[in-house]
């Protein structure tokens, strides 16, 4: 049959199984944007191309399938960028389809001309660019075998608007399995690795996993449950790790690193043994290198032989898919008494607990930490939570306990303020029935509050609940801590969220009092479409404890606590 | 230390920008990079010798092969290997000093492929030592421009460079490092 470039293009991501794709049309992709009315897959405008970007990676995190993102030539394909280098830092299944000018046209500057596949080549896992339309289906197949297998990411495919306007005599889809002779993604460890990584496993006393996102991109969930609770190690997470291991089992020690509590970082600095499972020892989690687990032998498995001795120096480099490498380990495991160890470790839990804001006593200001604890009760844990960057993020990861795999959506590596309400989105379109959680500090929010208008227009109900401290706060923080309090370009004025909602036609309730908090919650929770819950907490709270960046992992900046100080005081008598 | 590293590609437009971009991206220099086509069509040929220890040219290959147009990285360094520079020497002369650079060519058996009234183009080829020595005794002469290719190199013996064709799906991935 004949096709044009353009019908190729949705022709294969029929193929692929998409469903949805978040794009922008302009000028070079406009005969796709064309072709698309004829073909039963949604899109969804975005207000932005890197709404488009986050909202097909946070679409990708909540389904486990590809997330699609489109754009245009120039400005558009480059407004993609940052969401590109997120989902890359994060290993996120992401292709973007760009529009580019016509082949005749390349290289001679023309209008919304840019060169997308060389700006992007060091944040994607692989890129295109297509000059003729037969070239269209291998470059998309590839692109979507590639983004989704091995360890995953995103892959742009920039087509010309001569190769999207061409047609193609007798097309028809080619479904023989791809094979690229330079790309591996299913390396696996030798058996004989594995026996001696068994051998160092079962020779340990102070164990510690550190469960990072493989688990969750491999599937391994059941395999680290039964492996922890089999030889009765516990389980530090990384903030990617997060639903790797329900925040209730008695064996997940929460979060490690520089907001990781102060029990789990000394747990990992006195461990005789670290076992790295799908995490990379990203300079967050390990502070500083030299003294890292010092006392600990290392077993790193990772699917990127390229994260292996990359930051630290392991004992044993186990390559492969992490499911199959734990399969393979856990008939090889001893039981080995660990009670001195957990017990040593539960001991340091009990001390951490006193220093919590939630058991202080209440001092009628309203703290995030409370309205995240609150969030937490009236869903039931059982929201999924996507968040932005900053304060507010690492308040949730520290006080929104996690069960489910999957329901913790936020951008690690990168890092990137805006992700927050396009991810959610996104997620939400990839699993509509689950109740879904944006939230937001004000900053953030505001980089990227113009897709409310895209939430609006779709009918996708998010909930968001911006933090609102009035400050930058992690940057403010820092300062406080680092700066001598010189607040540069931190405090930051806001609108109106609840008009913002409003004007956008949406619903908006603000909460200055913590007895308000639940009730907005349950309004929220009630109230068709997208709610905007502006929460006005304290000003200059901190996320504690803090690991300074670079410090050793065990020297954390503690919350004051005035129960401790007086329990010191008393001893001091 | 100089690692000789040999690069298998897949002969396709950018390859060569995806490779020489890693590099900068990674924060590694190039001393010297080569690149030509093999018997193998499809396949191109890179011999890259970059400076770093052993540690930091084990990171390099495993983010070369993080390129999916990287078919197979070598490193020659510590290997049996035959290594060559080409390079291309003119030099400023006059009639009485003709005799005495031909004389200089020949012991470092170099050769003369283009003389004129002024000047003479010596082509020599061999590892890098050897041509900075002539490019030494040269250079009193009076050098009037240069050009190198850059080393490529190839470990001696009989055995291939491309073992199992290419095809690195499902194999089984060795680290030195267990313990």
């Amino acid at each position: 049959m004949q096709r044009t470039g353009a019908q190729i293009v949705w022709e294969c991501l029929l193929e692929e199984g998409v469903e949805i794709v978040f794009g922008y049309p302009g000028g070079a992709n406009l005969p796709i944007y064309d072709a698309m009315l004829d073909y039963p897959i949604h899109h969804v405008l975005t207000r932005h191309e890197q709404g488009a970007a986050h909202m097909a990676d946070g679409y990708a995190r909540a389904s486990g399938k590809v997330g699609v993102a489109m754009a245009t030539s120039g400005p558009g394909a480059t407004n993609l960028v940052t969401g590109i280098a997120t989902a890359q830092m994060d290993s996120a299944p992401m292709v973007c389809i760009t529009g580019q000018v016509a082949s005749k046209l390349i290289g001679y500057d023309a209008f919304q001309e840019t060169d997308v596949t060389g700006i992007t080549l060091p944040i994607t896992k692989h890129n295109y660019l297509v000059t003729r339309a037969d070239e269209i289906m291998p470059a998309i197949r590839e692109a979507f075998y590639i983004a989704r297998s091995g360890r995953p990411g995103p892959v742009l495919v920039d087509i010309t608007k001569d190769a999207q306007q061409a047609k193609v005599e007798d097309w028809e889809y080619d479904d023989r399995p791809i094979h690229l002779r330079g790309y591996r993604p299913d390396l696996r460890p030798a058996a004989e690795s594995i026996r001696q990584a068994a051998e160092i496993i079962n020779s340990a006393h102070r164990p510690v996993i550190l469960a990072g996102q493989g688990v969750l991109l491999s599937g391994a969930m059941g395999e680290l449950r039964q492996f922890a609770e089999m030889a009765n190690i516990p389980v530090a997470v990384t903030l990617l790790g997060i639903g790797s291991l329900p925040a209730s089992h008695p064996l997940n020690l929460g979060m490690m690193g520089m907001h990781g509590e102060a029990y789990v970082n000394t747990a990992i600095q006195e461990a005789d043994l670290l076992l790295a499972f799908g995490m990379r020892f990203d300079d967050r989690v390990t502070g500083n290198l030299k003294t890292y687990g010092a006392k600990a032998r290392k077993i790193h498995i990772d699917i990127d032989p390229s994260e292996i001795n990359k930051n630290v120096k392991v004992d044993a480099g186990l390559v492969g898919n992490l499911r199959e490498i734990l399969q393979q380990l856990l008939p090889l495991l001893e039981p080995v008494d660990r009670s001195e160890w957990s017990a040593y470790i539960d001991g340091m839990r009990a001390e951490g607990a006193v220093r919590d804001i939630q058991n202080l006593p209440d001092d009628g200001h309203l703290y995030a930490a409370h309205v995240i604890h609150d969030l937490w009760r009236c869903t039931n844990g059982e929201a999924t939570i996507v968040t932005d960057v900053g304060q507010h993020q690492m308040w949730t990861a520290q006080y929104y306990h996690i069960d489910k795999p999957h329901t913790f959506i936020t951008s690690g590596g990168l890092g990137t303020m805006g992700f927050g309400l396009p991810a959610g989105i996104g997620a939400k379109l990839a699993i509509p029935e689950r109740e879904v959680w944006v939230i937001a500090g004000d900053g953030g929010f505001q980089m990227t509050q113009a897709e409310l208008s895209t939430a609006a227009q779709e009918g996708v109900k998010v909930n968001v609940a911006i933090i609102n401290n009035g400050y930058l706060g992690m940057v403010r923080q820092w300062q406080e801590f680092f700066y001598q309090r010189r607040y540069a370009a931190t405090p930051i004025r806001s609108p109106d969220f609840v008009k913002l909602a409003e004007a956008h036609g949406l619903a908006g309730l603000c909460v200055n009092r913590r007895d308000q908090v639940e009730e907005a919650i349950h309004a929220a929770q009630k109230t068709d479409g997208t709610v905007v819950v502006d929460f006005r907490v304290e000003q200059e709270d901190s996320v504690y404890p803090m690991v300074p960046a670079g410090a050793d992992l065990d020297k954390m900046i503690r919350r004051p606590s005035r129960l401790v100080e007086m329990a010191a005081d008393e001893m001091e008598k | 230390m100089q690692h000789t590293l040999v690069i298998l590609v897949e002969d396709k437009p950018g390859v060569l920008n995806r490779v020489a971009s890693l590099f900068r991206r990674r924060n590694f220099n190039i001393e010297s990079l080569t690149v030509g086509h093999t018997d193998n069509p499809g396949v191109s040929r890179m011999t890259l010798v970059v400076d770093g220890d052993q540690v930091s040219v084990e990171r390099l290959t495993s983010y070369l092969y993080k390129l999916v147009n990287v078919i197979q990285v070598e490193d020659l360094t510590e290997k049996p290997m035959v290594s060559r520079d080409l390079a291309m020497i003119k030099v400023s002369t006059t009639s009485e000093k003709r005799a005495e650079i031909i004389q200089m060519v020949d012991v470092f058996r170099a050769r003369v492929v283009d003389v004129t009234a002024n000047a003479l183009i010596i082509e020599v080829t061999g590892d890098e030592g050897k041509i900075n020595g002539l490019v030494d005794v040269l250079k009193p002469l009076g050098i009037i421009e240069m050009v190198r290719t850059g080393t490529v190199a190839m470990a001696r013996g009989g055995d291939p460079l491309m073992a199992n064709n290419g095809n690195g799906n499902g194999k089984v991935y060795e680290t030195a490092s267990v313990a």
